[in-house]
């Protein structure tokens, strides 16, 4: 383990030049370049604007400003951690080249994927926060817990990626798996709505681990509040266990990779 | 490496879920036939142990499906051994598939950094021999331009340009010399030559015994998983290539007439290691198996290339051809002199019918020699030059100052 560890920091650099170039690759000769990395989520954040939408109107109250910057602040991290997931799905068995004839650690290329739909996430920011300040939502000490919330989300995108992408190479029918879990996770993710809206029974659905970091970053930067320690914690677990697990789990298959892809 | 094993598994594996559940399910209610499973394993290496020293250069030959790219793979660590152990000393790089690493949509540019990130070198270790790399792919002018608008002669470059500058401690190559034109692959000689002299010990994989010989001096023969020959590269590959003929002599029984013995000697008798120049000797015997008529034989020198550089028989020359009785056996010598420049020559014998085009036999190679000269001239013939006269002329003796002169631009030569 720690002789694995030592050689995927040795290769650190091209875990940087792999992300680089889908960077690189996904904004050259495209149309948009740079408004790729926020046309999905702005519509995310238009759906779920909508949603809430629906909501006051039947709650019989105005929609407010804090709303739409709930459902903004929630629908980045989402993009992101689906993008990731799905870049990471497929990152091994579209490099059937690089994984059958050069010897790196191979669980560079999930990572690669998480740190280039990083990028995105960083880029759309730039976009959330004119939004926010347009919105004049304001600031408080707690936006301190940002970095923190975005870090557990990309350890469990990490996590979830090197397990996926693993075990897409082995079973090809894995990645529609993925693809249906991502397209109605949202719907079971408090992305749109948040958990106190379905009272005490909501708090079930912060079983699902991705659900308290959002609720924390709603509450850090749009309503000003600190986040629920004690659910971010069983996040926090849960984030650790899906790496180091994601870890070992890719790192046992990973001999048999040349000869199975 | 020691007792090393790799098995693969023949056949399609379940590689969906939609096919393994189904499968597994079944395999709960009988018992799994292990006959079955048996039959589909497949052992691409099998009991392979040998050593290479520090520094050494180290061939590996044998023919398509040998298990030669298997080994690659298993000491570069892309694959695990089924059984057995083996130990790499120091910073292992291999030039398996060139270019593998390189992204269409990236300029040369930056597929340099990505690849060279891929072979394990850091951002600055690349910065500092980036124009080194450059340079030796003599693609200066193109390096900013997308890989895809290459043609493939130059991705290739590029890739061997890169994989070049890794300065491992181990090298592993696999039949990758033979890209780009005959000045680029001078130039991959050269600097895998250069990479043995600064002390990588160097894995060579190839089909191309030339190169082989050239830089190893020991080899290993692979022959369906198994190790036939390990020793001095020499006596290794004369065992190659006479397995090559023997696996294309099977229907003897078919034959009519037989080539049974074909012997080369010089002055001092036979052997295989002449000086360009020299006299020698070819003995051939025929043997009827029934009635042939109007025989001749032939007698042709390939190159390592497998191309034919001098090609003659008994009928051109001038001798008339000749009939076999079944039993009956006909003798031949061709006395020739080896006009040509050093290198490894494959002489070869057939046994021809001009006016049918029927050919009846053919050792090709009937031995393999190896030439050598002490001048170093190059080419493929050997025209033994002598350089009678050499001086140089004060610029006044000839008055060809427009030569010379800043006033020459227009082109043309004026001599006063």
């Amino acid at each position: 383990m720690r002789e694995n560890l030592r050689e995927l920091i040795k290769y650190r650099e091209l875990l940087y030049m792999l992300a680089y170039r889908d960077i690189k690759v996904r904004y050259k000769q495209s149309v948009m370049g740079f408004l790729w990395a926020i046309l999905m989520p702005v519509l995310i954040v238009m759906a779920g604007v909508l949603v809430r939408y629906g909501y006051v109107l039947i709650a019989g109250k105005h929609l407010e400003p804090s709303d739409i910057a709930s459902v903004a602040v929630k629908s980045l991290p989402w993009a992101f951690l689906v993008s990731s997931i799905r870049f990471g799905c497929n990152s091994l068995v579209l490099n059937p080249n690089l994984v059958t004839k050069v010897y790196f650690p191979k669980e560079i290329f999930p990572m690669a994927a998480v740190l280039a739909s990083l990028f995105d996430f960083l880029v759309a920011s730039v976009a959330l926060i004119a939004l926010l300040l347009a919105f004049r939502i304001g600031w408080s000490v707690y936006l301190l817990w940002t970095p923190v919330l975005i870090a557990m989300m990309v350890i469990l995108a990490a996590g979830v990626g090197m397990i996926v992408s693993a075990a897409s190479l082995f079973f090809r029918d894995v990645k529609y798996i993925v693809e249906i879990l991502l397209t109605f996770g949202i719907f079971f993710t408090p992305v749109f709505y948040d958990t106190s809206m379905l009272g005490a029974k909501g708090k079930w659905l912060l079983l699902n681990p991705i659900a308290p970091i959002l609720d924390g970053l709603s509450a850090c930067v749009a309503l000003h509040e600190p986040p629920d320690l004690r659910w971010l914690g069983y996040s926090l677990g849960f984030g650790l266990v899906a790496i180091l697990g994601g870890y070992v789990f890719f790192k046992h298959l990973e001999p048999a990779f040349a000869e199975s892809i | 490496m020691e007792h090393v094993y790799k098995k693969f598994h023949k056949g399609e594996v379940f590689n969906s879920l939609r096919d393994l559940i189904p499968a597994l399910t079944g395999r709960m209610f009988r018992q799994e036939d292990l006959s079955e499973s048996d039959r589909r394993e497949f052992w691409a290496l099998r009991d392979i142990s040998f050593e290479v020293a520090e520094g050494e250069a180290f061939g590996i030959i044998g023919h398509n499906g040998a298990g030669k790219s298997t080994m690659l793979k298993l000491l570069s660590r892309v694959m695990k051994p089924s059984r057995g152990t083996f130990q790499v000393k120091g910073r292992v790089s291999a030039l398996i598939e060139l270019a593998a690493g390189f992204h269409q949509d990236l300029t040369g540019r930056e597929n340099i950094y990505l690849y060279g990130a891929i072979l394990g070198m850091t951002r600055a270790e690349i910065t500092a021999k980036f124009d080194d790399i450059v340079g030796f792919s003599g693609l200066e002018e193109f390096i900013d331009t997308p890989v895809k608008r290459y043609s493939s002669g130059m991705y290739a470059r590029l890739g061997f340009s890169v994989a070049c500058h890794v300065n491992p401690d181990v090298l592993l190559v696999d039949e990758v010399l033979s890209v780009g034109d005959w000045a680029f692959q001078r130039r991959c000689v050269e600097r895998m030559k250069e990479v043995i002299r600064g002390g990588a010990t160097v894995l060579f994989v190839s089909h191309n015994m030339k190169t082989v010989s050239e830089f190893c001096q020991r080899c290993l023969f692979l022959d369906r998983g198994r190790v036939l020959k390990i020793g001095p590269v020499e006596e290794v590959i004369s065992t190659y290539l006479n397995r090559a003929q023997l696996s294309t002599l099977q229907d003897v029984s078919e034959k009519q007439a037989l080539i049974t013995s074909v012997r080369i000697r010089d002055e001092h008798g036979e052997g295989t290691r002449f000086q360009s120049g020299d006299k020698v000797w070819i003995d051939i015997e025929v043997t009827g198996r029934s009635l042939c008529k109007k025989l001749a034989v032939q007698f042709y020198i390939k190159d390592e290339e497998h191309q034919v550089v001098f090609n003659t028989s008994t009928e051109r020359l001038g001798h008339g051809n000749f009939n076999l009785e079944a039993g009956e056996v006909f003798t031949c010598t061709f006395e020739l002199s080896l006009n040509m420049t050093a290198g490894m020559f494959h002489p070869c014998v057939g046994v021809f019918r001009y006016d049918t085009q029927t050919s009846y036999d053919r050792w090709e190679p009937a031995v393999t020699i190896y030439v050598s000269h002490d001048e170093d001239v190059r080419g493929g013939v050997n025209c033994f030059p002598k350089v009678t006269r050499q001086e140089v002329h004060p610029a006044w003796e000839k008055s060809l100052t427009g030569l010379v002169s800043e006033g020459s631009g227009s082109g043309k030569l004026e001599v006063k």
